[in-house]
């Protein structure tokens, strides 16, 4: 049994046989030729005969993935037939006395090179548009014919990377699973394994003699398991037992409201850390995004993000939930949660340091961005901002006096905005304590109980030592929430829950009775709680 | 001479696909098509000149439509730029 780890971009499990996809050899060789013309009209037949085939692709792709996806192929038909494109190919072999071939092959690396040297991986990844209409073309030149044979019947395609070209020539009836060496969540396989609701990893580095080996895709944990042992096989398979389980629950429970038997309605909301969870999101029926943790956009980076890159990651959140609510919470780093460039200083109790809001307060110009950003967005869908970590009345007022100042500053900007509910995290003993005080300063409440718990009771989570006295159903943290249920309330202001113990189906029925409005959990906690809150 | 300007939103840029419907649309008429951004220009009749370009989202393009067929030109370039960018 041999292990690989990758990313996933769709989940799911799938057992199969390895089809190693080994593109033809596009190598070519640079050979003199006597006859210039006899070599241009060899080029002109074979961007005929490539032109034939992509269009017979696009016929094949237009009725299998629909016509925006099949709509490469008449981009990769024009790329074929471009003038620019055949004068660089006839000047080389003009030039140079050179081959079709070669010609092709050297203006497809000056193209590549080209849109290879561009600063953004949108522009990198047109290069992979150019290789695959010239190797066709090459592939013709060469009198090769068409490539991908598949044996077997579910076939866990694996590939250095996949063109729209070669998958479309698959019979995908047989396809269970495609992994690639290269690739990002956006790649045309990454799509295409969504459509096709099978699991994809990128970025795993597997060796070749894989080829024809029984293996299993976790789409899960992103792992490709080449021969899997007995005992693996039955977990995995158990695991996708659970799976399909999940599935038939998401068929009888989609669409259905979150109600109690006698009447009581409960929000059930997603917690998200990136644009692509909305996919997950809404795969199972969430009636909104209850935390949206705006981190991703700061971690793994060596600078600030910009304005346009935040506006545009929380734009295509509010795009993609199509009306329904989206709480983003606004920067949440320290602690345990680090980036350079913030260039904070180490501090001996991190915890309870410089960190989330406080950070934004001391630096507003890192805040203001992200406010800006978040007010840009709002107005393309049903965008509402949390901030974390509040202990005082007076950080509240401040955020706001701040915020007045962003709306004023997108508004002498001729910047369009709207008006978005604004609402605070109680993660804090002290901001429970306060939440009569506070619930009259905001839109909403969500409580954060991971937070919540290790201050209350002074207990590091991720102590191992402290198991004994962890108590996640401890008294004083559930006293705590229902008291903010009740100053909320008592100032119409609604209360969630974003923390761990949202999910925690143990405690539902004692939320429901203390009035929680909303429980924001993990994708797959949803169902399980919509069908428990349906049975109360 | 008709110009137009448009900001894109495609999240890509002008990626391959709506180039391609930008050049299939610009073919169908006689005038010049001529696409600038950041003081380079392409002709829109050409896929690999557009794509060269390297407009990315939220950027600003120009359109510039010369000919006899121009008024019918710009409006059909301007749908196609607004549909699919």
């Amino acid at each position: 049994m041999r292990k690989y780890e990758g990313s996933a971009v769709f989940n799911g499990i799938a057992i199969g046989r390895i089809s190693l996809y080994k593109k033809n050899d596009s190598t070519v060789k640079r050979r003199h030729v006597a006859d210039i013309l006899e070599e241009k009209a060899r080029f002109e037949n074979a961007v005929k005969k490539a032109v034939e085939q992509l269009n017979n692709l696009y016929e094949k792709a237009l009725t299998e993935v629909g016509e925006s996806s099949a709509g490469i192929f008449e981009a990769h038909v024009l790329m074929a037939e471009d003038e620019d494109y055949r004068e660089s190919v006839f000047n080389i072999i003009e030039n140079q006395s050179v081959n079709a071939e070669y010609a092709v092959a050297c203006t497809a690396d000056n193209y590549v090179a080209m849109f290879e040297s561009m600063d953004d991986n949108y522009m990198k990844a047109r290069a992979m548009d150019v290789k695959d209409v010239s190797n066709r073309i090459i592939a013709i030149l060469k009198g090769k014919t068409e490539r991908y044979q598949s044996e077997g019947d579910e076939l866990i395609v694996v590939a250095e990377d996949l063109a729209p070209s070669e998958t479309v020539q698959m019979d995908k009836s047989k396809v269970v699973a495609f992994v690639t060496r290269y690739g990002s969540s956006n790649s045309h396989t990454a799509i295409l394994a969504r459509t096709m609701n099978i699991p994809a990893l990128i970025k795993v580095e597997y060796n070749e003699d894989i080829d024809g080996k029984e293996a299993i895709v976790d789409g899960y944990t992103g792992t490709l398991i080449i021969e899997p042992d007995e005992e693996t096989k039955t977990i995995l398979l158990s695991k996708r037992h659970k799976e399909e389980d999940r599935r038939k629950l998401l068929q009888e429970l989609k669409g259905l409201p979150n109600v109690t038997k006698d009447g009581r309605k409960v929000e059930i909301y997603a917690n998200i850390g990136a644009v692509s969870d909305t996919v997950s999101a809404l795969e199972n029926d969430a009636g909104g995004i209850g935390l949206f943790r705006s981190e991703f956009l700061y971690l793994g980076e060596n600078t600030f993000p910009t304005e346009e890159q935040q506006f545009n990651a929380y734009k295509s959140v509010a795009e993609a939930m199509g009306g329904r609510k989206v709480i983003i919470r606004t920067l949440d780093i320290g602690a345990d949660k680090q980036a350079h460039y913030f260039e904070l200083a180490k501090e001996e109790n991190p915890a309870m340091g410089l960190r989330a809001t406080r950070i934004c307060l001391t630096r507003p110009d890192i805040f203001k961005t992200q406010l800006r950003a978040i007010l840009r967005a709002s107005l393309f869908g049903n965008i509402s901002i949390m901030f974390p970590m509040i202990i005082s009345v007076e950080e509240v007022k401040k955020i706001k006096t701040i915020m007045e100042e962003v709306k004023a500053e997108l508004r002498a900007d001729g910047l369009p905005y709207k008006d978005v509910e604004t609402g605070i995290m109680i993660e804090t003993p002290a901001s429970a304590i306060i939440s009569d005080k506070l619930a009259a300063e905001v839109d909403f409440f969500s409580i954060g109980t991971n937070d919540l718990t290790q201050y209350t009771l002074a207990i590091d989570r991720q102590n191992e030592a402290l198991a004994d006295f962890y108590d996640p159903h401890h008294p004083a943290v559930l006293r705590l929430i229902e008291m903010v249920v009740k100053n909320g309330h008592d100032h119409n202001i609604w209360v969630g829950i974003c923390g761990e113990l949202a999910a925690d189906l143990d405690l539902t029925k004692e939320f429901v009775r203390m009035g929680v409005d909303e429980l924001s959990v993990a994708p797959p906690h949803i169902l399980p709680l919509r069908q428990l809150i349906r049975n109360m | 001479m008709k110009v137009f300007n448009y900001k894109i939103k495609d999240s890509e840029g002008i990626h391959a696909r709506p180039a391609g419907i930008i050049v299939k649309e610009a073919k169908q008429f006689a005038s010049t098509v001529t696409m600038e951004y950041d003081g380079k220009k392409a002709d829109c009749k050409k896929i690999f000149a557009i794509m060269g370009l390297g407009v990315k989202c939220n950027e600003v393009i120009s359109v510039f439509i010369e000919g006899e067929d121009e008024e019918k030109a710009a409006e059909a370039l301007k749908t196609a730029v607004e549909n699919n960018l």
